[in-house]
């Protein structure tokens, strides 16, 4: 299986894995994933604490560098294997973790879920703090 | 019949509900999927409708949204009909299972036929003929609709969006990606997605890079790629081998117009796609176009808005007639690739949308009548990836015969 | 216990066994592939040449020019497409305009009918898009075009319907005597027969060899192809050959039965006879050629490239003899092996014949197939009736060459049967368009799984282990 590529920047890094953080002083460099405009951000990390946000055209941004550099997180968008065979689509119905990305999928990948489905059910609940709702609809 | 309507994908969709707020009924929407939502019913990720409804749905929620709607009001669909022709005079020859091949004659039609992506064959790689060589949306069809894993071990030629969304959608399906291979020294998506899609999983981007041979008797079991020159040619001594078992072509998409072309609608050599005045009207009067069949946008969002354009056009067409009040080409420098419409033929308030040719930085796009500059503004970085767009008042078409769009310094 | 076994179901032993299906004998095809016509048959230039290329009095001239005069009618019967286009060597100076006048002196004596040199203003009027450069040529009206995979499956369906017996996935390892017959094995299975016809292609001299006739070799010679959209079909009418010189045939631009245009083939002697790789050397050489033959070649629309291998024999002529009683080689089949076909299988039964088979010719053998493409060619009341008593037929599965999921279930089901996703592509034309398969291939595979009952990751691009997909999803640890 594929590892999260946690440590993409091996010069200047900063992230948290658990309730650890690494503490550095130093700028990131980001770009923000929040829309399709895609701004790049400069971060300034002072003791582990974000101390300046540039580069963002909106508050949006300047909320996912803070994230980014303090709790990275990812709506995950996937597939449940439905009872007639076939895939429905899924996502968590907000960000999880960015390392538990791939411990989602392993919840995921073992839910059979029974027809129908609308838009909008909850398909598994409770996984890492969200929700795994159906975004499209089969067998109505 | 007043309007039909060729494709229920968001463009279509859009289309036809603005025909319909415009006060038509007499319409049909002509959809060759057994269901409406064209390609976003297989684009299960998010990043869909931050400008349109201001939240970020994925590609079937958004596709729900008008098909609520459409079924809301009613407007009339036929699922699992292909448009086989159009004619210059606006009679539509289709086929299902249910009437047959009919006619259907339109006094409006709008197309929203959507595009293709382009495939394999027209890369000339050299090498076998396997099987494991798809193009990123065939490899998304299999695993979000079909449910099946087109391979294990992918490298990816072409960093477009959908190769950068499905390097990741592989990814957590179990594949290993090995590479996005990109023969320009940038890349044709989006920057949010290679930070999410390829960055996120280490999944290396080999920008001036190309595939250069595909190997396998029966299923790929490998590529070699190398480097590429400044002319884009490969350069030898920088071969690589990478064994895999599956190559995902992202190299671009292309506006399906087999049908607009039978037709005789003029089309442009850069967009592929119908050449239009403002209101997305083609040469012939009465046919419209609007999304991805007109130019290929990066944002759905943006085919909703021109589909919407279009919708009303052809309502107002259908009721009143159109009327050409000013008749001004829109010209472009070659660092801007294209401009849609192509055209403006009406004294109104027009938003302009382009593309560039290259990544540039820091520059001025500049709009000039003649010698006098009409409309300027700053960009910091410009990029083919991704659609810009202006809007033009209408006090600066005035007098204009010839409008032309330059990027220059800033 | 077979009377007569075919090695090989390319162009030719499909043609064999058709011819020998009007016998009352007991025949079968051997075919290692998962299909018919997957050998040299699959990627050649397509066409029936007149027939003033190969050396008078060879075998490859008189074949040639018999089965070009057969060919309409063969094609007629077994509804295939085939076109009289004619075709034009053209000249660019003196030196052409001699080795032109010397192939139609060729040709003449080798019984080409109507050929004739025409001067640069004539060339121009046939074809308009020449290149300025060309100054004659030499036109055949007898050349015409056809498809070769729709020949052959079309023979083979043609010789099943009237008994003959197809055994796909059979690559014969061994033949040994058995008193007066042949014991054919493959790896899994053992066939017996009376005569043998040794038709295998690129294989045939190691069929040979398996009983104990080595007195030829195949060498298989790379031929790449570069085909363009249908858009550009309509630039050139004939088929446009270059006068051949020192350097080979050259590159050659014609329309195809089905509207692309085909430009190609390169001509490179290699080792492996499986290597069917396209070079970027290969495209170079294509492109640069073809662009001297026309004003001008819209490359930008090609839609897909390709490579074949020839069958070329070791004694320059077509090798169809009988080496030991009972056994015929039918090998060396090159070029112009698609045109003679026809006449290679009344030759090869002549032979046969020789070495003793007297079956009957029966009654009841039917000559004609119900064209593959009788849908495509009917009229719209036709096919409204058609799709009337099935839906299916108004349901299009590939939009770029507008086939319905009714002719691929036809393809599924009718002799010779499709099995995998080529196949259905070579019997219906599904995924040869502009999207070469992108859109269409997920429903194909699916039909396919449904109608053959297998899985749907079971189901394959060409037999073997070319699997489309490799597993399901959600199955990631």
């Amino acid at each position: 299986m594929a590892q999260l590529n946690a440590k993409r920047q091996p010069a200047k890094i900063y992230f948290r894995i658990g309730e650890r953080s690494y503490d550095y002083n130093m700028t990131r460099e980001l770009t923000c994933i929040v829309c399709p405009m895609g701004c790049s951000l400069k971060v300034e990390l002072t003791d582990g604490k974000v101390t300046a946000i540039s580069g963002n055209t909106c508050k949006r941004g300047e909320e996912y560098a803070e994230n980014e550099c303090t709790n990275p997180q990812r709506t995950v968008t996937t597939t449940i294997m439905c009872e007639d065979g076939a895939p429905i689509a899924v996502k968590t119905d907000r960000p999880v973790p960015k390392e538990k990305i791939f411990e989602v999928m392993k919840l995921v990948n073992k839910k059979v879920a029974s027809l129908p489905v609308s838009v909008g059910d909850v398909l598994l609940d409770d996984v890492f703090g969200s929700n795994i709702v159906a975004t499209a609809s089969r067998g109505e | 019949m007043d309007l039909v309507i060729i494709g229920g994908g968001p463009a279509g969709m859009s289309a036809a509900i603005a025909a319909y707020e415009s006060g038509i009924r007499d319409m049909v929407i002509l959809e060759r999927d057994e269901s409406l939502g064209g390609i976003l019913q297989q684009c299960i990720h998010n990043g869909f409708g931050l400008h349109k409804f201001g939240e970020e749905l994925t590609g079937p929620e958004y596709a729900w949204r008008y098909e609520k709607k459409v079924r809301e009001l009613n407007i009339p669909v036929k699922l699992g009909t292909m448009v086989l022709d159009i004619t210059e005079d606006k009679v539509i020859t289709a086929t299902n299972p249910e009437d047959g091949i009919f006619t259907i004659e339109a006094k409006a039609i709008i197309l929203a036929m959507g595009c293709r992506e382009r495939s394999k064959g027209a890369l000339n790689i050299a090498g076998s003929r396997p099987a494991g060589i798809y193009s990123a949306g065939t490899a998304q069809k299999y695993v979000n609709m079909k449910g099946y894993m087109p391979g294990k071990n992918v490298v990816i030629l072409g960093s477009g969006d959908i190769g950068l969304i499905m390097a990741r959608r592989m990814t957590l399906e179990g594949a290993k990606v090995h590479a996005v291979c990109e023969l320009m020294p940038y890349s044709g998506g989006l920057a949010r997605n290679i930070e999410q899609c390829l960055n996120d999983f280490g999944i290396p981007l080999k920008l001036s890079h190309t595939v250069v041979e595909i190997h396998g008797k029966e299923r790929v079991t490998g590529v070699t790629i190398a480097k590429v020159d400044e002319n884009r040619k490969p350069i030898l001594e920088t071969k690589e081998y990478i064994p895999c078992d599956t190559l995902l072509l992202s190299v671009g998409l292309i506006p399906e117009n087999e049908l607009s072309k039978s037709a005789g609608i003029s089309l442009s050599t850069i967009t592929s796609g119908a050449d239009v005045d403002q209101d997305r009207q083609t040469s012939i009067p009465g046919i419209f176009a609007c999304g991805n069949v007109l130019h290929v946008h990066d944002l759905v969002d943006f085919v909703s808005e021109e589909a919407e354009i279009a919708g009303k056009s052809a309502a107002l067409y259908i009721q009143n007639g159109k009327e050409n009040t000013c008749s001004i080409a829109l010209e472009t420098d070659g660092k801007i690739r294209y401009t849609v419409p192509q055209r403006i033929t009406e004294n109104k308030d027009v938003k302009v949308y382009f593309r560039v040719a290259d990544v540039f930085k820091n520059v001025k796009i500049n709009v000039y009548s003649g010698e006098n500059v009409v409309f300027s503004k700053r960009k910091q970085k410009v990029a083919p990836g991704e659609m810009e767009s202006i809007l033009l008042k209408k006090e600066m078409l005035e007098g204009a015969e010839k409008l032309t769009f330059k990027l220059e310094e800033a | 216990m077979y009377d007569v076994a075919v090695i090989g179901a390319g162009v030719t032993g499909a043609m064999i066994a058709r011819g020998l299906a009007k016998y009352d004998a007991k025949v079968c095809i051997l075919e290692k592939a998962n299909d018919v016509a997957t050998g040299a048959t699959r990627a050649n230039s397509a066409i029936v040449h007149a027939g003033f290329d190969a050396k008078e009095g060879s075998l490859k001239a008189k074949l040639n020019v018999e089965g070009s005069k057969m060919m309409k009618k063969v094609t007629d019967e077994l509804g295939v497409k085939y076109k009289n286009n004619g075709s034009l060597v053209i000249g660019f100076n003196d030196e052409d305009r001699k080795t032109i006048e010397e192939l139609k002196k060729r040709g003449d004596a080798n019984g080409v009918e109507g050929l004739r040199v025409i001067d640069a203003a004539e060339l121009r009027e046939l074809e308009p898009n020449i290149s300025e450069n060309a100054t004659c040529a030499l036109y055949a009206p007898t050349g015409a075009i056809v498809c070769p995979y729709d020949l052959t499956i079309a023979a083979v369906g043609n010789a099943m319907d009237n008994g003959v017996e197809l055994k796909l996935n059979f690559k014969v390892t061994g033949i040994e005597k058995d008193g007066s017959d042949y014991v054919i094995k493959s790896e899994n299975e053992q066939i017996k027969a009376h005569y043998v016809i040794n038709a295998a292609g690129l294989f045939a001299d190691d069929i040979a060899k398996m009983v104990g006739d080595d007195s030829f070799s195949i060498n298989p010679r790379r031929g790449e192809y570069i085909l363009l959209d249908k858009e550009c079909g309509g630039l050139v009418s004939h088929t446009i050959f270059r006068t051949p010189s020192k350097m080979g045939k050259g590159i050659l631009v014609s329309p195809t039965v089905d509207g692309n245009l085909l430009t190609g083939p390169t001509s490179v002697d290699i080792a492996d006879k499986e290597d069917n790789t396209t070079t970027s050397e290969g495209f170079a050489h294509i492109i640069k050629e073809a662009s001297e033959n026309l004003k001008a070649v819209p490359f930008g629309k090609t839609i897909t490239s390709f490579c074949g291998l020839r069958a070329t024999g070791s004694t320059g002529d077509f090798i169809i003899n009988s080496p030991k009683a009972g056994f015929i080689n039918a090998a060396g089949i090159e070029s112009p092996g698609l045109s003679a076909s026809p006449a290679i299988a009344e030759y090869v039964i002549g032979l046969l014949k020789e070495q003793g088979f007297n079956a009957a010719q029966k009654d009841s053998f039917n000559p004609v197939r119900r064209s593959a493409h009788y849908f495509k060619d009917a009229s719209v009341e036709e096919k409204n009736e058609i799709i009337k008593k099935n839906p299916a037929f108004g349901r299009i599965v590939c939009r770029c060459e507008i086939v319905t999921e009714g002719e691929i279930l036809e393809a599924i089901h009718t002799n010779p049967k499709a099995t995998d996703l080529d196949g259905v592509k070579r019997r219906t034309r599904s995924g040869m368009g502009r999207c070469q398969s992108g859109f269409c291939s997920p429903y194909i595979v699916e039909i396919l799984s449904r109608e053959l009952g297998i899985p749907y990751e079971c189901v394959t691009k060409s037999g073997g282990e070319s699997y489309i997909n490799v597993g399901k999803t959600k199955e990631a640890e």
